[in-house]
């Protein structure tokens, strides 16, 4: 008590701990507040002593959680005090009780930048640490020119230079701008040769913020951060305050491997191999020992020097090391060990190679499933759920299951999720996907998504063979005494689509699949309901003969519904009522649902989503990213027959869009004209599906516009008119041949546009057909690039003689890993293709690919997105830079000038953007005419390294066809490829996408009756 | 980067809170709750880590209180665990073998002594001797500020005024 040094204030303390209960607590806490704020008012009477006692009452009550809403102008106004007892209260005091964004901090910025610019170093100390914790933009702004002078000043001490360096990280955390000063990189790197381990912890964790939004500029800490490193972990020349239980600085370890792992590679071979010498002791000379805080730091460094020589994807022999030692982890005792060993195998998992060495471990990791800590569970359902593939897929899937019933809530949806995405992705057959699903939903149904329900009818409805075994499984787990709503729901559906399929089992006749669905009407919502009303309606007109007493059931319900609250059910009572009076007429309308078209997941999209969602920025999850994109390759597939067409047999189920449309309009009572045909060459794969349209499907009437598995056969029926408007949509550009065209597997979507899209945007999908997607996934750095191939089977049988060949122009050095010759089916295989951009040139590299399904052989001939403004880097240059730049490359060949005409004309904003998104990074205002557009950007090869080009266009307003564009850069070849680039950018502009065909004006009739077709589809059709 | 550090009793008391990341005061309620619920409640023997709304919480318990600090889902959680234990060991020396009385009545020294080792949510000094020099510097500045308030011609000049 003596250290507090204040009476009052340990009274106040005491007091309020020898209260009995809450209530007495918060009266003399109030009390307390009523007399500090009665203080605070005749503020003449406060002396400096009394002011602050106060202000740490204040505080001390705002910690024990009561709200102090007045009082902070008096913390704040301690700040401006002379003497240092009042200075130091009023710092601390405010950076505890304020956050950034509070206003009162405006007030003392001038009190503050006076005390950092002063001399005494104490007052610099206070202001400095108060900036860095709670200092916002406007301090960023006004204060870190001063931080900086302190944080390379030769005069100031070490104890100021540590706090300038992490006051200045927090400040450029607030405002990126402030550190981009010229030559603050170079700065940087003579920072890193500071001799004090203390200054030099906090102005790593300043290179870490700096590298990890901008490794470019610092390439020259690089090296540095790499002798630091050898230094401390071979313990050269660290004083003894600075080794923590015989460990040289760890924090300073981890950091400096942070901070190696922004860079993309490491070039320099020496640079390289210390690295690698450093990392391999690290690795091997690790041990486990009895004091605690000694294991904990030497593991903390050993897990980052794993994550370090994970990033630089190190040889072979190193990976397997670290996948045995975390093996090894993964099955110790202590706790946070194995924590750690399952959260980077999930992390190791991004890395190829090593997958089959992790599934080794898999007993072990559903061990740690079934831990009695949640945060270790938590790991390893990730982890199962990153390494399940076709191989393990059923015994994962069924761990999950069995682990859903005794998991904690708060892992139940998550868990749900996972298990029904893993049973969709990787899928043996479809009828233990099936099985699957309703386990879940039985199990968990409170945790089960809508999305997954409607999966899971998306797939029965899509195949034939699983329907009657689907209503099978419906009906047994109806006969469970307690049933889950959403069983209800999806039993429902599947006995009202597919119950006739077991009309001669026993127990499954149409009166008791009626009877027994009913039995659950009471206690099920509204929502339930309709689908419940849809189903009696279907029992009903599958019922041959007609049972009349059934009959008078289903009206009688019918009836009752006529008058509901919810206008729904309503409407289907209503509806189904008189159309089950029509006789034979029910039989069309109410027909089996059609086809669902292809589709990506909902589910799936709904992990990438909040997959990126949360994703940071760092190089891990950015890695982990590409990992999840990959599931983008897989899609619904529909059975169809190996030759691409469908037998008649298949069409009769499926309604003709003529047909439904007619029946519509009999019912509608409006003369529709008939469309035969016009249909079909509309979208045929509707552009944006989206996830509820099955909740479209179940509305009242089963009239559907024409499901897309019909759409390419019929294509290929159709008179020349439709093949045409296939093809002239094909840019002229595309690199698809003849023989692609008489290939008789047509690509889905177009080609060329992919192609272009990819151009701008690093992943996406580069081909797709019935059979085969290939996804593409790249990375690029500098001058090299790492493109992923995704292949994905869509089909249940294999892909075979898969064969896939680069032709790369002259420019690029490109390697292609192996491509597996048999795709298995419904599986995915990535191939890795490095690229190493060896000089300027925009000729484009073409990937020859190859497979056969059943009998087909398919060959196609694709343009890879390996353009030359994926080499390019945006980089913003100031007016004099540019200026002196631009003068001193003067004259062909290295700058060369233009005069282009037949430009597409667009207004400069139009144009900044288009040159935005090729990495062209357009500087307003440089030029001073407002006519005139000035971009610079960086371009990467091997020849030329890194290049600055600059670019200057000069438009003429009163005709937008022709321009004056200039090109400069330091490399004659680079100034006439990126000049052609350019002109080829402004005179043909890749169209935005647009669905494939054009929509000839017929369908617009048809558009309203087709109205529960997919709305984008409809919108296309419209425009 | 280390977003807040908490220290909680084994009762739920709050001994002292300090945010790096901006918190709103009714955000910083619900933080403190929430954790002290999840933190708690959990056994001896399980791991440091707790995953928590996208971040990750490390803490560990000495006698009756839990230091927790919240990190990014990346850091390197040991990392953090070994500054707590950094933070706890300059205590000790500070306060001579500390308990949570000392921390309690005298919380004040507790911020000071933090500041010194974390700013902006980052370490700032590993040495516990340049961190304990530095505190015993600040300390003695205050006293020599308090003697001279309290030397007589002060006392004379106050009462003149």
């Amino acid at each position: 008590m003596a250290l507090s040094g204040m009476r009052g204030l340990s009274v106040f303390i005491s007091d309020v701990r020898n209260c009995q209960n809450k209530e007495q607590e918060r009266l003399r806490v109030d009390k307390e507040l009523g007399n500090i704020r009665t203080r605070f008012k005749n503020e003449k009477g406060l002396s400096p002593y009394e002011k602050k006692k106060y202000v740490w009452k204040m505080l001390y009550i705002y910690m024990l959680g009561y709200d102090v809403d007045f009082g902070h102008m008096e913390a704040v106004s301690l700040i401006s005090a002379p003497k240092y007892p009042e200075k130091q209260v009023g710092y601390i005091v405010t950076s505890c009780l304020l956050n950034e964004n509070h206003d009162f901090l405006r007030l003392v910025i001038n009190t503050v930048r006076n005390d950092i610019i002063g001399r005494n170093e104490t007052f610099q100390c206070l202001a400095l640490t108060m900036v860095g914790n709670i200092g916002g933009r406007e301090f960023a702004e006004s204060l870190a020119p001063d931080v900086q002078k302190l944080l390379i000043s030769s005069s100031c001490r070490p104890l100021v230079r540590k706090k300038a360096a992490l006051c200045l990280l927090r400040l450029y955390r607030k405002n990126p701008d402030v550190v981009n000063v010229d030559g603050w990189s170079d700065r940087m790197s003579q920072l890193l040769d500071e001799r004090d381990l203390g200054v030099l912890t906090s102005v790593m964790s300043l290179l870490v913020a700096l590298v990890s939004t901008n490794h470019d500029a610092y390439w020259s800490c690089l090296p540095k951060c790499v002798r630091i490193l050898e230094r401390l972990a071979r313990n050269q020349d660290v004083p003894q305050d600075y080794t923590y239980y015989g460990i040289p600085s760890p924090w300073l370890q981890v950091k400096t491997m942070r901070a190696l792992q922004y860079f993309p590679t490491i070039e320099d071979p020496n640079t390289r191999r210390s690295l690698f010498e450093v990392l391999q002791r690290i690795l091997m000379g690790t041990d486990v020992v009895k004091n605690v805080n000694k294991n904990n730091a030497s593991h903390a460094v050993l897990f980052e020097a794993l994550a370090l020589v994970m990033h630089l994807d190190a040889e072979k022999e190193m990976m397997s090391q670290c996948v045995a030692l975390l093996g090894k982890f993964i099955a110790v005792r202590e706790p946070n060990i194995r924590y750690l060993g399952l959260e980077n195998m999930t992390r190791m998992l991004m890395v190829t190679d090593v997958q089959d060495i992790i599934k080794r471990h898999q007993a072990q990791i559903i061990t740690s499933l079934k831990d009695p800590d949640i945060s270790i569970r938590r790991r390893a359902l990730d982890l199962l759920y990153g390494m399940c593939d076709v191989t393990n897929a059923k015994d994962i899937v069924e761990e999950l299951l069995q682990y859903l019933s005794t998991a904690d809530f708060a892992m139940r949806e998550e868990l749900a999720l996972k298990a029904a995405i893993l049973a969709e992705k990787f899928a043996p057959d479809l009828s233990w996907y099936v099985d699957v699903i309703l386990q879940l939903i039985d199990k968990a149904g409170d945790f089960v998504s809508d999305d997954i329900w409607y999966r899971v009818v998306q797939f029965v409805t899509n195949n034939e063979d699983l329907q009657p075994y689907a209503a099978a499984k419906a009906r047994d787990y109806l006969d469970k005494p307690a049933v889950h709503e959403t069983m209800v729901k999806v039993s429902a559906y599947i006995l009202g689509e597919y119950s006739h399929l077991l009309a001669r089992r026993p127990g499954c006749s149409p009166k008791e699949i009626f009877s027994i669905i009913h039995e659950k009407l009471p206690t099920v919502s509204t929502s339930t309901v309709a689908i419940l009303l849809s189903t009696y309606a279907k029992i009903l007109m599958h019922t041959q003969p007609p049972d009349p007493e059934l009959q008078d059931q289903i009206w009688a319900i019918f009836n009752k519904y006529e008058s509901c609250i919810d206008a729904e059910i309503q409407q289907r009572a209503v509806e189904y009522f008189s159309l089950s009076r029509k006789g034979a007429a029910l039989m069309d309308i109410l027909a089996e649902m059609p086809k669902f078209p292809e589709r990506q997941s909902s589910l799936l999209k709904k992990a990438e989503d909040t997959e990126l969602d949360t994703a940071e920025q760092s190089a891990i999850k950015l890695r982990a990213q590409q990992q999840q994109q990959a599931s983008n390759a897989l899609v619904v597939t529909d059975q169809r027959p190996a030759n691409g067409s469908l037998p008649v047999g298949q069409l009769s189920l499926v309604k003709m869009p003529s047909m439904s449309i007619n029946v519509d309009a009999d019912v509608a009572g409006q003369g529709l004209t008939n469309t035969n045909g016009t249909l079909s060459i509309a979208d045929p794969q509707p552009a944006t599906p989206s996830a509820d349209l099955l909740g479209d499907l179940l509305g009242p009437l089963a009239i559907e516009g024409p499901p897309s598995a019909v759409a390419p056969s019929e294509q290929n029926l159709m008179s020349g008119s439709g093949l045409e408007g296939v093809s002239n949509a094909m840019d002229a550009l595309a690199l698809a041949p003849v023989e692609e065209q008489s290939n008789s597997v047509q690509p889905i979507g177009n080609i060329a546009e992919r192609f272009h899209a990819l151009c701008l945007k690093d992943s996406g999908v580069l081909y797709e057909d019935p059979y085969i997607q290939i996804g593409i996934k790249a990375e690029w750095r500098a001058h090299h690039g790492r493109l992923v191939l995704f292949l994905g089977n869509k089909n249940t049988s294999p892909l075979v003689s898969a064969q896939a060949l680069i032709l790369p122009p002259s420019h690029l050095k490109m390697e292609l890993s192996l491509v597996p010759e048999t795709i298995p089916p419904r599986a995915q295989v990535q191939c890795p293709l490095e690229v190493v951009n060896l000089r300027p040139s925009r000729d484009v590299a073409v990937l020859d690919f190859s497979y056969k399904f059943g009998t087909t052989m398919v060959n196609v001939k694709l343009r890879l997105p390996a353009v030359l403004n994926k080499f390019l880097q945006p980089i913003s240059v100031t007016a004099e830079e540019f200026f002196s730049q631009w003068r001193s490359l003067s004259g062909p060949p290295l700058k060369l000038q233009e005069v282009v005409r037949g430009v597409r004309p667009l207004f400069l904003p139009e144009m900044a953007n288009l040159f935005k998104s090729f990495q062209l990074m357009v500087a307003p205002g440089l030029d001073p005419n407002p006519n005139n557009l000035v971009a610079s950007t960086m371009f990467y090869s091997e020849s030329t390294r890194a290049m600055l080009c600059l670019i200057r266009i000069e438009t003429d307003p009163s005709d937008r066809t022709q321009l004056r564009m200039t090109v400069a850069s330091g490399d004659p070849v680079l100034t006439f490829e990126l000049k052609e680039f350019i002109k080829e950018l402004l005179v043909s502009i890749p169209k935005p996408s647009i669905a494939p065909a054009p929509a000839p004006p017929q369908v617009q009739p048809v558009s309203p009756a087709a109205g529960s077709l997919d709305p984008g589809a409809m919108l296309a059709g419209l425009l | 980067m280390i977003h807040f550090v908490l220290l909680i009793s084994r009762q739920g008391k709050v001994r002292l809170t300090k945010w790096y990341s901006p918190y709103s005061q009714k955000e910083r309620t619900k933080v403190i709750r929430e954790l002290s619920g999840v933190i708690l409640t959990r056994g001896p023997k399980l791991c440091n880590f707790v995953e928590w709304r996208g971040h990750k919480v490390v803490y560990k318990r000495y006698a009756s209180l839990y230091f927790c600090m919240c990190i990014d889902q990346d850091d390197n959680e040991l990392e953090i665990l070994e500054i707590i234990h950094h933070f706890v060991e300059i205590l000790d020396r500070y306060f001579g073998s500390v308990c949570e009385l000392d921390l309690i009545f005298n919380f004040h020294k507790a911020y000071y002594i933090l500041d010194e080792i974390l700013i902006a949510g980052e370490l700032q000094e590993s040495s516990k001797k340049t961190v304990a020099r530095l505190i015993a510097a600040q300390d003695s500045l205050v006293e020599t500020a308090k003697e001279q308030a309290s030397s007589l011609s002060n006392m004379i000049a106050h009462a003149t005024k």
